[in-house]
């Protein structure tokens, strides 16, 4: 007996493997969003040629994928940490601009300082204000106050309004005209990208990260622990694991990743603090999470697939006249046919 | 000054509180099923845009209210079909059903941006009207504001009184025992989901046609989270939806009315307003409120015939 669990666990048909599946369900849910594109009178192969093309087909089309996908891996991490306890973080997209808020304080009030240590500060306050950010959803869901879903969504509000207030109050740069932003960043604050594209070091936070959750979820104690929590909170309680604990650092945790997405974004491809600086980054990233199961591997693919969607939703806003949110449609229906396959574990 | 004052905030708290009545009555409808529904706000822009793409076309207030209430409620039968038919999560469901109502709406209505409509006429109420301040504040409306608390009312009185009513409750607390007693789960939660998209839709059609009387991306704005707050606020209990709902349509209100008065408060700050007040609403009431919810709320109803 090779698996003592055959035949207690049902397994019902044949089983394809995963990234067949993965596949069929994706090509199900293109097939869906062309019909609907049909319907408004567009053609949907023109439009999957040109985002195919755009975002694949040169070497500074990919480059700018890779950019989209530096935030996602983090926003996508920052629900697939909280997860492995069933805390759904819908936060990400508020955690980010927290995150790019925090980073800006440092990146304008540090600015005398050398490169390294400045954007130490800047990486470090991001993650320590996307984190405070989602904490506070994590200690009032801890207390059994709030739900962090509804809690973390609305935050998303508040923080987006913060960074608006700054950006046409306090800090709004008298140079900028009429465009409401920050002063821009000193080269100290910027970090260093690759030559001639504009992938940053950001994308090497998102690989570090991603590799740290898969070792800590499958190779250490806490990851056992979470286990336990994910399986029965209750028992896991009784046997002496800090539950409550866990729930406020994990969403600190996981706002920090997001946190860090947004301090990435303001520095590498900003250079100073915009109100649009995210384009819904953070609701994106949850989307991957819950497609990817919080899989590590399943996340990278899920992040490089809707990092293409998300690229091409501005190439059909030029050559097809579309609305930049009708992507939507296609990320949605893609969670729709992964959630509705199977009871989905996020 | 003040009594003008007094009578602009009264009067736009029930204007804005009505929409939150609305989607409020619709939440808890799906949640007294046993489901949460966190897409609320994408049926609610379907609905605002249906209800508004018919009003330019046919220039029907009617018409365009009834456009947005089926096309809310077949919008809600996706979602029912995925967390009822196929039992996926519904949270996660809700969320991915926010992004497609928002894609969808913005599709629809990208040719209808920037346009007016002349929307919902206003109905003053003969001589209640009249009354000084209070009058025009309250009796000077839409249909759809003097319907908002009847239908509250309505929504009671069909959950607590009638055997359909009693069917739900008993789905929503305990599906399996429902079920037993000879009552399809399924059945009454497609039903819950379908008049709660059509409740959903008529409270986006009230924001385009009602009170913008223009259509724009995303324009309700979190109303439809707003929503599933005041259901935990209201203890899922349709007559305290009411209190709730122009409570928070007041704090719209007064935002609205401070920055019309030039309040020198940065317009960011009080926009913040309904939000942190759900938050505060929810940190002090919401952990006392859990066991007032229905029992099987956000569980999959696993079992087959």
């Amino acid at each position: 007996m090779a698996d003592p669990a055959r035949g207690v666990v049902a397994r019902r048909g044949p089983r394809l493997p995963t990234l067949a599946r993965f596949a069929g369900l994706l090509a199900f849910a293109l097939t869906v969003f062309a019909t609907l594109l049909v319907a408004f009178g567009k053609n949907p192969l023109r439009a999957y040629v040109d985002i195919v093309s755009s975002t694949l087909g040169t070497a500074h089309g990919f480059s700018e994928t890779l950019v989209k996908v530096t935030p996602l891996l983090l926003t996508a991490l920052a629900v697939a940490l909280p997860s492995r306890i069933w805390l759904i973080n819908v936060g990400g997209e508020g955690q980010l601009f927290i995150g790019a808020l925090c980073a800006t304080w440092a990146a304008l009030n540090l600015s005398g300082w050398p490169s390294v240590p400045l954007l130490t500060a800047m990486a470090l306050l991001g993650f320590a204000g996307g984190g405070a950010w989602a904490a506070i959803a994590g200690a009032l869901r801890a207390r059994g106050w709030v739900s962090e879903t509804i809690s973390t969504l609305l935050m998303n509000y508040v923080a987006i309004l913060l960074v608006q207030y700054f950006v046409f109050g306090p800090w709004r740069d008298p140079e900028g005209v009429n465009y409401p932003q920050s002063a821009s960043f000193v080269d100290a604050a910027i970090l260093p990208s690759l030559a001639g594209s504009r992938v940053h070091a950001g994308l090497v936070f998102g690989l570090v990260a991603l590799a740290a959750f898969a070792l800590v979820v499958t190779r250490t104690r806490w990851g056992l622990e979470l286990r336990a929590i994910g399986g029965n909170a209750e028992a896991a309680r009784r046997l002496g694991v800090p539950v409550a604990r866990y729930v406020v650092v994990l969403m600190f945790v996981g706002g920090g990743l997001a946190g860090l997405a947004g301090m990435a974004e303001v520095s590498a491809i900003q250079g100073r603090l915009r109100a649009s600086l995210s384009p819904g980054y953070g609701y994106t990233g949850f989307l991957i999470s819950w497609m990817a199961g919080g899989h590590p591997a399943g996340i990278v693919g899920a992040a490089f697939v809707l990092a293409v969607v998300t690229a091409g939703g501005d190439i059909l806003q030029m050559t097809q006249a579309l609305p930049g949110s009708a992507v939507n449609i296609l990320m949605a229906v893609m969670l729709f046919v992964v959630l509705g396959h199977k009871a989905a574990r996020p | 000054m003040i009594a003008a004052f007094a009578r602009s905030l009264l009067s736009g708290a029930v204007v804005s509180g009505t929409p939150l009545l609305y989607a409020t009555l619709a939440e808890l409808i799906g949640e007294r099923a046993g489901v949460v529904n966190l897409g609320l706000e994408g049926v609610m822009l379907v609905g605002a845009v249906a209800g508004f793409v018919a009003a330019v076309h046919t220039g029907n207030a009617a018409v365009a209210v009834a456009t947005a209430a089926l096309a809310g409620g077949v919008f809600n039968l996706l979602f029912a079909y995925l967390v009822v038919t196929r039992r996926a999560n519904q949270l996660a469901t809700g969320l991915a059903l926010m992004f497609c109502g928002v894609g969808l709406s913005a599709l629809i209505g990208a040719r209808y941006v920037g346009r007016q409509v002349s929307g919902l006429a206003e109905v003053p109420i003969p001589t209640l009207a009249e009354i000084p301040v209070i009058g025009p504040a309250l009796f000077v409306h839409d249909v759809l504001v003097y319907g908002a608390v009847p239908l509250a009312v309505a929504t009671w009185w069909v959950l607590y009184t009638t055997r359909w009513g009693l069917a739900l409750r008993a789905v929503g607390e305990n599906p399996v025992a429902a079920f037993a007693a000879g009552k399809d789960p399924r059945v009454l939660q497609y039903q819950a989901l379908f008049i709660a998209g059509m409740l959903g839709g008529i409270a986006g059609a009230h924001l385009s046609i009602g009170v913008a009387r223009t259509w724009a991306e995303w324009m309700t704005a979190g109303r439809g989270f707003i929503a599933v707050a005041l259901v935990i606020f209201a203890k899922w209990q349709p007559l305290r939806a009411i209190a709730g709902a122009f409570l928070f349509g007041g704090a719209i209100s007064l935002q609205l009315q401070l920055q019309a008065l030039g309040v020198p408060i940065s317009p960011f700050v009080l926009d913040m307003l309904p939000y942190m007040l759900s938050l505060v609403v929810l940190a002090v009431w919401g952990g006392s409120r859990r066991h007032a919810a229905p029992g099987s709320l956000g569980r999959v109803f696993q079992g087959s015939p």
